[in-house]
């Protein structure tokens, strides 16, 4: 799951991690409320969105007086946004972070992400502050100074202070910086976070240090023991119909294509999407109806599938291991006619009485097309998609 | 056949569970020796098939030698579960369990390092050495006893491709499924290992998926250590970046763990990576044939 800057921020806060005076503002009158409390002469608007870029996309503003801040909040409140992140169609902002503004001396990077070849999580520094990290990892990786840390051991003081003199600091500097990180820790820790980045971690021109910036994702997984953290999920950030597919417990990706797939299993779903786009189709969606594939889990399926306008065929495609084939069929027959599919609708089973399901399909008198391998199936709904 | 075979003597922890007692049938009907059951609280009682419970694994052990254990457990108490098996000093832990929070298996991983016992799993639908035993939830019909191995991060795409070789002749010596969460027991290179050293193995088929980078490093180790032929497929070519695929572990994040940079990796090994998910049986029936 991911937050917002600001509520990732709240996160710091409470785990004594410096960031700059500020507060969240859903309309223009909020905004000058939050900048009038600062006791600033200097701010900073915010965009509020689950993506990154926003400064470059206009997201991210300076204003040197209340009437500015009243402008900018006006300005990007509403406003559509698009960053390398967001995709072509962008995000809209409904959400604006006023801050005091910082008086910056030297932008620098701060992150722990997992190591999944060691099995731990690794803590990550670099004096490239401010740029795509991605970048400088890929460009020039010895840029960015790691340390593992020890499960159950934690972070220990010398690899702090490593890392502070791989950010350059100095003097009190390196204590300061030590302190940060433990800080830092301590809240990825206490939150099972996946990951969290700090771009741009700043040394103000004061000498103190600073997240200006923060970004936190989180476990899935493990948020069932994080109630609190649950609460700062913005479902206005996703897109709808998967917010309506995770209410069933189904898991569902839209994605750009015209054909609609159906899938039982993850590896799988990604499989049929692929076969879909090696027969010149485009997949609409990635969906795992788990193990069971019921009636109902399928007409679920059908629901958020036809959601979408795009589609103009739908493949289902089944191996039935613990299920049976000739028990999804009639699932599939019983789930139509609840729900109105009218596009073409390709079924392919296979494993577990695959024969009788597929016969099941072939006798109803519903206009199924059948298939019986992977590779005639993704050949038969790209030709009903061309028809 | 690695990992499992006829000597194996499985205790089920969990067997009082949801899916408890559907699974333990299915692997006695399979012919594998399920020696013992574990919940505990419920130790001195019998399942429907007869199965004894214990409260622990190590009173499991002690009274029944098993050496092997599966666990079914919910994600909260799974992590648990596998350090109980491990400290008891079992060959082998097999867990199916979906869900369990990184966090827990950062701890776990942690703890087995310098231990006897080898984990497959979470997350994954377990191993099976056809013809001799089955430690898992996949349909053991569709499996046919051969010297192809099989390793996998997924479940019904491993049924897919083992469904595409049964049906053209070619059997298997064991199939893995090593599972989707990013942090895993045994990974590609791990089982490579074992099936280069076994002498019912000759050819190795290899299904990835997108996220992380064990693909790249089991195509830069098999290159210089392994001595038979390899057939890849990678799931997720479609996939978008930053989304998680089903798998907590299939996600292309910060640029890293694409399909194409797999495949890239694999073939620049020197390893055969079948295009499409349907081509698997086929890309492996004619290497055995050169």
């Amino acid at each position: 799951m991911n937050i917002h800057e600001y509520q990732a921020k709240e996160i710091f806060r409470k785990y004594n991690v410096p960031v700059p005076k500020g507060g969240v503002a859903f309309s223009v009158e909020e905004a000058l409320e939050v900048a009038n409390s600062l006791d600033s002469n200097i701010f900073v608007v915010k965009a509020q969105i689950h993506a990154g870029g926003r400064g470059k996309a206009g997201g991210v503003k300076i204003a040197k007086n209340l009437d500015e801040v009243s402008l900018y909040a006006n300005e990007i409140l509403g406003k559509t946004l698009v960053t390398h992140q967001t995709g072509p169609a962008g995000k809209t902002v409904s959400r604006l972070l006023i801050e005091e503004g910082i008086d910056i001396a030297r932008e620098l990077y701060m992150g722990i992400v997992l190591d999944r070849q060691s099995g731990k999580f690794v803590f990550m520094v670099s004096e490239e502050g401010g740029m795509e990290i991605e970048k400088v990892a890929a460009e020039t990786p010895e840029k960015i100074i790691k340390e593992w840390i020890e499960p159950g051991i934690g972070l220990q003081a010398f690899q702090a202070r490593k890392l502070a003199y791989a950010l350059g600091l100095e003097g009190v500097q390196v204590k300061q910086g030590s302190k940060f990180m433990f800080a830092l820790c301590t809240a990825f820790n206490a939150s099972d976070a996946s990951l969290v980045e700090i771009n741009p971690l700043v040394v103000t021109s004061s000498g103190d240090i600073m997240a200006l910036d923060a970004k936190m994702n989180f476990d899935d997984n493990a948020l069932y023991r994080h109630a609190d953290i649950l609460e700062f999920r913005d479902l206005s950030e996703e897109e709808p119909s998967e917010v309506e597919a995770s209410k069933f417990n189904l898991n569902y990706i839209k994605l750009d294509g015209n054909v609609g797939c159906m899938v039982n299993g993850a590896g799988l779903a990604m499989g049929t999407m692929d076969i879909i786009k090696l027969y010149g189709g485009e997949p609409a969606n990635f969906l795992d109806v788990g193990g069971v594939a019921s009636p109902e889990t399928v007409a679920n399926g059908f629901r958020i599938i036809m959601s979408d306008e795009n589609v103009k065929a739908v493949l289902i495609n089944i191996f039935g291991g613990i299920v049976r084939c000739d028990r999804v069929a009639l699932g599939i027959i019983q789930a139509l006619g609840e729900v109105k599919v009218d596009v073409p609708i390709v079924v392919r089973l296979a494993g577990t009485n695959a024969e009788e399901g597929s016969k099941i399909l072939a006798d109803s008198d519903m206009d199924f097309i059948v298939a019986q391998s992977l590779a005639e199936a993704a050949e038969k709904v790209t030709a009903a998609i061309e028809e | 056949m690695i990992l499992i075979n006829n000597d194996t003597k499985l205790v089920f922890q969990g067997i009082t569970g949801r899916e408890g007692s559907f699974h333990t049938a299915q692997m006695l009907e399979y012919g594998t020796k399920v020696l013992a059951g574990v919940t505990p609280g419920k130790g001195g009682q019998k399942t429907d098939a007869g199965v004894p419970i214990f409260n622990t694994v190590q009173e499991a052990k002690d009274q029944t030698g098993v050496n092997t254990s599966v666990i079914f457990v919910p994600p909260s108490f799974a992590a648990d579960a596998i350090m109980e098996a491990v400290d008891v000093e079992l060959d082998l832990v097999i867990c199916i369990t979906e869900g369990i929070p990184t966090t827990d298996m950062v701890k776990v991983h942690n703890y087995m390092i310098g231990k006897k016992t080898r984990l497959v799993g979470p997350n994954c639908p377990g191993v099976i050495s056809p013809g001799a035993a089955k430690v898992g939830i996949m349909p053991g019909f569709i499996h046919k006893p051969g010297k192809v191995g099989v390793i996998s991060r997924s479940g019904t795409l491993t049924y897919e491709a083992v469904h595409q070789l049964s049906s053209r002749g070619i059997g298997q010596s064991t199939c893995i499924g090593i599972g989707g969460d990013p942090i895993i027991g045994s990974n590609f290179i791990d089982l490579l290992k074992l099936f280069n050293e076994d002498e019912g193995t000759d050819a190795v088929v290899m299904i990835g998926e997108i996220g992380g980078t064990a693909e790249e490093e089991a195509a830069a180790w098999a290159q210089e250590n392994f001595t038979k032929p390899i057939v890849a497929f990678i799931a997720g070519t479609t996939a978008p970046p930053g989304r998680r695929m089903g798998h907590a572990g299939a996600i292309i994040s910060g640029g890293k763990g694409t399909a194409a940079d797999k495949i890239t990796a694999l073939r620049a090994a020197g390893i055969a990576v079948s295009e499409s998910p349907a081509g698997i049986g086929e890309l492996m029936e004619q290497i055995l044939n050169k």
